[in-house]
């Protein structure tokens, strides 16, 4: 079975975000980027369903800029055999993402196809979901354990009453939250192994695929500055203090 | 912290997904255990096979004898992430890589490599390197122990002492004279003859191992000497050198560790109404332990360029291990000193940094013998005899 993990390059989660002057973004000059987390995630237990015999070849594709090759060697010194980057420098929103991934599994025919359950940095959590709806997959979104059973795949869902288990026949899209695994460190002779294996790019122009945003950024602002709190010693204090002061109550 | 002069640009893809691979093993596996460790004053053995695992023992070696034939810069930014959690972590790994393996692997036969250099790079058996005695530091060609032919191999008497790793090492790196000079011997720690017991009480790396060995007739088959060694000390003063060249990188990696704790506690701690980072005399110190550190990873980065080329000398090398020490140790008492009475906290890593890096400044060849290397490399008159 082979499996396809898409993995997206984001600023490094240690990283302070800092805003732009124009508001049009946020600096990524001379900023640490990193494989976002829930991707490594999703890698790792595609890496992991290979140890266990269980999946034949892991594919990691990004989409993106060239710089996201890098991404794509720290996914392949994980674990994963090959790497295909879908090349543009254009705006990629989630549906356009959707669009190229489609384009992917229909050249490669995996079994299965997992991405994390968002990106750290616009937070859409809509990529894996719109990829289910264009191939018409079953889809396991927020997966923190999963089972292959034959031709199915049991999903454990973290949905917001407790944990939700489906079973899906494959081909199925899987999304991983935070608790599936918690992914290894790179060792040095992968990362040096990491050089040597194949990694393929493909133009995006060249599949003809509409990518254009769909969606226009007015503004990136950082959040307020929070103000510095007070303790209060009553509980008559705090609810004059929510209820008279700040009328939040 | 800051990459001011964009340092990273000067590192491969590769070099930077190794440094990163084991800033984060450090930060999320070791860094939990370390202070404790600190504290009980024991090596954290669990680590080992987690070290071994990311590959970093030996990887200066070939791929033939477990290595990972990594780059100067790789075995450099590895050292600087250990040490950024603990000079101890960094310690442990330099002496089984450039005390042990390296003159396995630069001294030793084709058997003694396969025998020794695999397991060693998978953690299976930890190697410690004896050339300090109690009565020998600086000045090592005085050493006492010796090494006798007696019955197809030698005989061994003698102790050392201050042996990073002794007490949970499986091989011992012997430095004995003979009749011939001074050579170097592998004597199996489960030997007739040898001890090797912990010394405590130390105020200093606490979390890492260190013994004493004590040789008394201990005898070795021909086969354990090291057939390389035939120069004689200048052999041991070669493995010193891959390590000193580890420990420059590292101590920046702890000096780090106090910037990074001090930026961030001075930009939240308020006093006065206002933030501790607000205040020049603070901005000050902290601009002036920056620049330290980003001229020292400068001279690192120009020595592993010539450790790769293999046109580093030994006086380069002791530039910068006697820099790069001396100014991690200002660095951490200058961190302790701008987070006040939290300095000293069990809290927060500087204070064992401080502690730490008073052994770092004095190991491997003491700062006032560095400067001896270079007095001597600058004027032409050796101030040793």
């Amino acid at each position: 079975m082979k499996v396809l993990v898409a993995i997206k390059r984001v600023i490094d989660y240690h990283t302070k975000i800092r805003v732009k002057a124009d508001g049009s973004g946020v600096e990524t000059r001379n900023v640490k980027m990193a494989m976002n987390p829930f991707d490594e995630i999703a890698l790792e237990a595609a890496i992991r369903l290979k140890e266990a015999g269980q999946a034949s070849e892991v594919i990691v594709v990004s989409c993106g800029t060239s710089e996201c090759q890098e991404t794509l060697r720290a996914g392949l010194a994980m674990g994963a055999d090959r790497a295909i980057l879908i090349e543009t420098s254009e705006e990629l929103q989630p549906l356009a993402v959707a669009k190229l991934l489609n384009a992917v599994v229909n050249k490669e025919s995996p079994q299965l196809v997992f991405l994390g359950k968002q990106a750290i940095d616009d937070d859409a959590n809509q990529t894996g979901q719109m990829l289910a709806g264009l191939l018409n997959w079953a889809q396991g979104t927020f997966a923190s354990n999963i089972i292959i059973n034959n031709d199915k795949i049991e999903v454990e869902r973290e949905v917001d009453g407790g944990l939700e288990k489906v079973s899906l026949k494959l081909p199925a899209i899987v999304t991983a939250d935070l608790r599936l695994n918690e992914p290894r460190f790179p060792s040095l002779p992968n990362i040096m192994k990491a050089k040597q294996k194949p990694l393929e790019v493909i133009s995006a122009s060249s599949l003809n695929i509409d990518i254009k945003p769909r969606l226009t950024v007015l503004k990136i602002e950082s959040p307020p500055i929070r103000k510095q709190g007070v303790k209060v010693n009553t509980i008559n204090e705090l609810f004059n203090k929510l209820h008279v002061t700040e009328k939040v109550l | 912290m800051k990459d001011i002069l964009m340092l990273d640009s000067l590192f491969s893809s590769e070099e930077l997904m190794i440094r990163d691979s084991v800033r984060r093993f450090v930060n999320e596996v070791a860094e939990p255990l370390l202070a404790p460790a600190n504290e009980a004053a024991h090596f954290p053995k669990e680590l080992i096979a987690q070290m071994a695992s990311l590959g970093i023992f030996g990887m200066r070696l070939p791929e033939s004898v477990g290595g990972s034939n990594a780059s100067a810069y790789s075995y450099g930014l590895v050292c600087q992430e250990l040490e950024r959690g603990d000079s101890a972590l960094r310690s442990f790994s330099s002496v089984q890589s450039s005390l042990c393996m390296y003159p396995i692997f630069r001294f030793g036969s084709e058997e003694q490599q396969q025998k020794w250099l695999p397991r060693m790079a998978k953690g299976e058996v930890i190697g410690c390197f004896g050339l300090t005695e109690p009565d020998s530091g600086s000045d090592p060609s005085s050493m006492k122990t010796h090494a006798k032919r007696s019955n197809n191999g030698w005989v061994l008497n003698g102790a050392k002492m201050w042996i990073t790793n002794a007490p949970i090492a499986q091989l011992a790196l012997i430095w004995a004279h003979t009749s011939d000079g001074i050579r170097g011997f592998l004597v199996e720690t489960d030997r007739k003859g040898i001890i090797c017991s912990e010394m405590k009480h130390k105020f200093s790396l606490r979390a890492s191992s260190t013994g004493e060995i004590s040789l008394n007739d201990c005898w070795i088959p021909d086969e354990n000497l090291l057939p390389g060694t035939e120069k004689g000390l200048s052999c041991a003063l070669s493995c010193l050198n891959q390590a000193r060249f580890g420990i420059a990188w590292g101590v920046i990696g702890a000096a780090e560790s106090c910037f990074d704790t001090a930026s961030n506690y001075l930009a939240e701690r308020n006093q006065f109404a206002k933030p501790l980072a607000s205040y020049q005399l603070i901005q000050k110190d902290l601009v002036d332990i920056y620049n330290e550190i980003i001229k020292a990873k400068c001279l690192n980065i120009q020595l592993g360029r010539l450790m790769n080329t293999g046109d580093a000398t030994p006086e380069m090398i002791s530039l910068a291990k006697m820099n790069n020490c001396r100014e991690a140790l200002r660095i951490a008492r200058m961190a302790r000193n701008l987070m006040g009475a939290n300095g000293i906290s069990i809290e927060y890593p500087v204070m064992r940094h401080v502690v730490n890096l008073e052994s770092v400044f004095t190991y491997e060849g003491t700062d006032n013998i560095h400067h001896l290397i270079l007095g001597k490399y600058l004027t032409g008159i050796d101030a040793f005899n």
